[in-house]
């Protein structure tokens, strides 16, 4: 057989069938379900007088509408608790393998959840509605975000209908610099490529910089290859995965699990595998990132500047920088660490795992949030991390350094519930979009990795982390 | 679904790229339970002049008289021109389902995003992707032109000019198939179910620990 990309093997295992003009059937084995797009999918399976196809496919949480304070006052906002609500009926009525409900103790963001339950798994397809799906594919499985008439679709028939993506390698090759993360990597391919680079294309990550993260960095990164128009992002499986998935709560054991390692240790490009398209970055060349604009391409290094409309030639390129210039409030050329900040946000499913919070809890140690910062809040990704955290005493460190601790869940990345930007402030946020309006109307968010974000909320404004790290070394 | 029959209708041009779906329809109208109801809140940041939240009487909240879709020349339009990466971002099918609520029945742009392209076929938003230099061009005239309207052929993949130009389009033809029918996809699927279970008693035998 033709050497294959671990792509090509995830797509030739879950065809179920192929028609002539390459429209594929595939099969779903993992089905995550949150409150906001489950709705009407529900409803279209009911007003149809169908029923699920596999219930222990589903894995479901709510996560989207629920505070992350005052848990004992339940979810105030009636619209969201009706939402909320009628996830919880349609499980109750129709079933899952697992629902994390609001409340549970493992209840938190589908996609961390996801994987730190053993619920994804290597070689599985894993979709969800939700366009942050593609953040499962860092643990060997092809898994992608769909829309609510596709989230019908795999209830009732357990199976997509597809046509094959292009392949694209994102290679990145050398040692990455103290205090550059995952999330810098993600920045930086997005910032070369562009929000629509990867559209028409899944993208593995490969190079002994993606071997040498941790599964946790590899998820960050997979998180974001949405946001570079990739339908899916994916990293093959090695050591790392294995030791990973190994005694999460739904991973195979005993004789099962040695039979799934076989398999999975097979998921990777093979020798000579052909891709579409490759780019390549050295990793040490990558700086620690910033956002300056209303797209996630709209990208500098902490060292740059925020760019001049009148030295880009393309007229609705130079449109697009004065349009975002204008709704973020910044001037052309101002330096990225001259830009003051009202909020930080460190969570949501690009940075809200417990390596995450440790890099941002590294640099809050000892240290205090700058007076003109009127809220940094921190929301683990779960109620795991969150337990994590606390037995680390992370969340003390944060306190101290004058952080709000809060409960896990979506929250502010994109402000469904009470944590929303108000108009004008300036959040440096770990999320993965900085959309107008996103984080609440009018909001301006920055995107930065946890480090970064925590170093911004220390000295009130965009700084390199590494720098700050030095004034301490060095007294 | 309903059928796409073929059609004319007025142009709107919304000039900017990376239209996401965050300003389709913002987040806060994500929380209702239905699949209707969304139309009112089309671009409700850039729409309005408040802040819009589910329950208002959209009908009292001021317009944003600059933005192109309140211009007293694009009232009533079926046709949405747009920019490179339309629909990019959160994969809310309440983007489409706003579009069709508030009239327009197809979207030509020369890119769009990969999650918001399979949505909108699944609810009968056509969307046609042009060469940016056609879009371009199709821009200029429906500027330079009140009541600029564009005939589309779904049968023959054509759209048609004022002036009588007509510029071909791509489309697969499982889309086209559906489209002109108005076919329930599940429906289809559901027609291949002996093979599905096949698949699904062979995958259990060979990978069991996927079906914990
Ligand atoms: S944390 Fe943000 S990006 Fe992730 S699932 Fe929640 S809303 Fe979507």
């Amino acid at each position: 057989m033709a050497a294959r990309t671990l792509y090509d093997k995830l797509w030739d295992d879950h065809v179920v069938r192929q028609e002539a003009d390459g429209t594929a059937l595939i099969y779903i084995d993992r089905h995550l379900v949150h409150e906001v797009t489950s709705p009407q999918a529900y409803e279209g399976l009911k007003v149809a007088g169908r029923k699920p196809w596999r219930v222990s496919s589903i894995v479901a949480t709510a996560d989207h509408n629920t505070p992350t304070r005052n848990w004992d006052k339940g979810i105030e906002d009636p619209v969201s608790r009706l939402q909320v609500e009628t996830l919880d009926d349609n499980i109750k009525e129709w079933g899952a393998l697992s629902y994390f409900p609001f409340l549970h103790e493992r209840q938190g963001i589908v996609h961390v959840i996801g994987p730190e339950n053993g619920a994804t798994l290597p070689g599985m397809t894993v979709v969800c509605g939700d366009s942050h799906t593609s953040t499962h594919g860092a643990l060997g499985c092809l898994a992608f975000g769909i829309g609510t008439s596709e989230v019908e679709h795999v209830l009732a028939t357990q199976c997509l209908v597809q046509k094959k993506t292009k392949a694209l390698q994102v290679l990145v090759e050398g040692k990455l610099g103290a205090g550059v993360t995952a999330k810098d990597i993600a920045l930086a391919v997005i910032g070369k490529i562009g929000t629509a680079g990867g559209t028409g294309y899944s993208i593995e990550f490969a190079g002994d910089t993606i071997r040498a993260l941790s599964v946790e960095a590899r998820l960050t990164l997979c998180n974001m290859a949405i946001e570079a128009g990739a339908r899916a992002g994916m990293v093959a499986v090695d050591e790392t995965t294995i030791e990973y998935v190994k005694g999460r709560p739904l991973a195979p054991t005993g004789a099962m699990w040695d039979k799934a390692v076989a398999h999975w240790r097979t998921l990777k490009s093979d020798d000579g595998a052909l891709f579409d398209k490759v780019v390549k970055f050295d990793a040490a060349a990558i700086e620690p990132q910033v956002t300056w604009g209303t797209s996630p391409e709209m990208v500098t290094t902490i060292g740059g500047k925020v760019p001049d409309p009148e030295k880009e030639g393309n007229l609705a390129k130079r449109e697009g920088i004065e349009r975002a210039l204008k709704y973020m409030a910044l001037k052309a050329n101002t330096p990225i660490t001259d830009i003051q900040i009202d909020k930080v946000f460190i969570g949501a499913c690009t940075n809200s795992r417990i390596e995450d919070l440790r890099a941002a809890a590294d640099v809050a140690r000892g240290r205090k949030v700058a007076g003109n910062v009127k809220l940094a809040m921190v929301v683990p990704g779960s109620g795991l991390v969150k337990r994590q955290a606390e037995q680390e005493g992370l969340d003390k460190i944060f306190v101290a350094a004058g952080f709000e601790w809060r409960e896990p869940g979506c929250s502010m990345c994109l402000g469904m519930n009470d944590d929303q930007l108000s108009p004008g402030e300036r959040c440096a946020s770990t999320s993965n979009r900085n959309f107008e309006g996103r984080q609440g109307a009018g909001g301006r968010t920055h995107l930065v990795s946890p480090a970064m974000a925590a170093a911004a909320a220390v000295a009130g404004h965009f700084v390199d982390v590494r720098s700050l790290a030095e004034v301490e070394h060095h007294g | 679904m309903d059928k796409f029959i073929s059609r004319e209708g007025l142009v709107a041009p919304l000039d900017r790229a990376n239209v996401d779906t965050d300003a389709v329809i913002p987040k806060q109208f994500l929380k209702s339970i239905k699949r209707t109801g969304y139309g009112p809140n089309l671009f409700d940041e850039w729409r309005y002049l408040d802040h819009g939240e589910p329950g208002m009487d959209n009908s009292k909240r001021p317009l944003n008289p600059d933005f192109v879709l309140n211009q007293p020349r694009y009232q009533g339009a079926q046709i949405l021109l747009a920019r490179e990466n339309f629909g990019c971002g959160s994969s809310r099918e309440h983007a489409p389902w706003a579009l069709l609520q508030y009239g327009f029945q197809a979207v030509i742009a020369p890119g769009f995003a990969d999650i918001f392209f399979t949505n909108s076929f699944k609810n009968g938003l056509l969307l046609i992707k042009l060469d940016g230099g056609i879009v371009d061009r199709l821009f200029k005239e429906a500027a330079g032109q009140p009541g600029y309207r564009l005939a589309i052929d779904l049968a023959e993949q054509s759209v048609t000019t004022p002036g009588g130009e007509t510029i071909k389009f791509d489309i697969e033809p499982f889309k086209k198939h559906c489209l002109m029918n108005g076919l329930d996809e599940i429906g289809l699927t559901l027609e291949h179910a002996a093979e599905i279970k096949t698949f699904e008693t062979r995958r259990r035998e060979q990978q069991p620990w996927l079906f914990n």
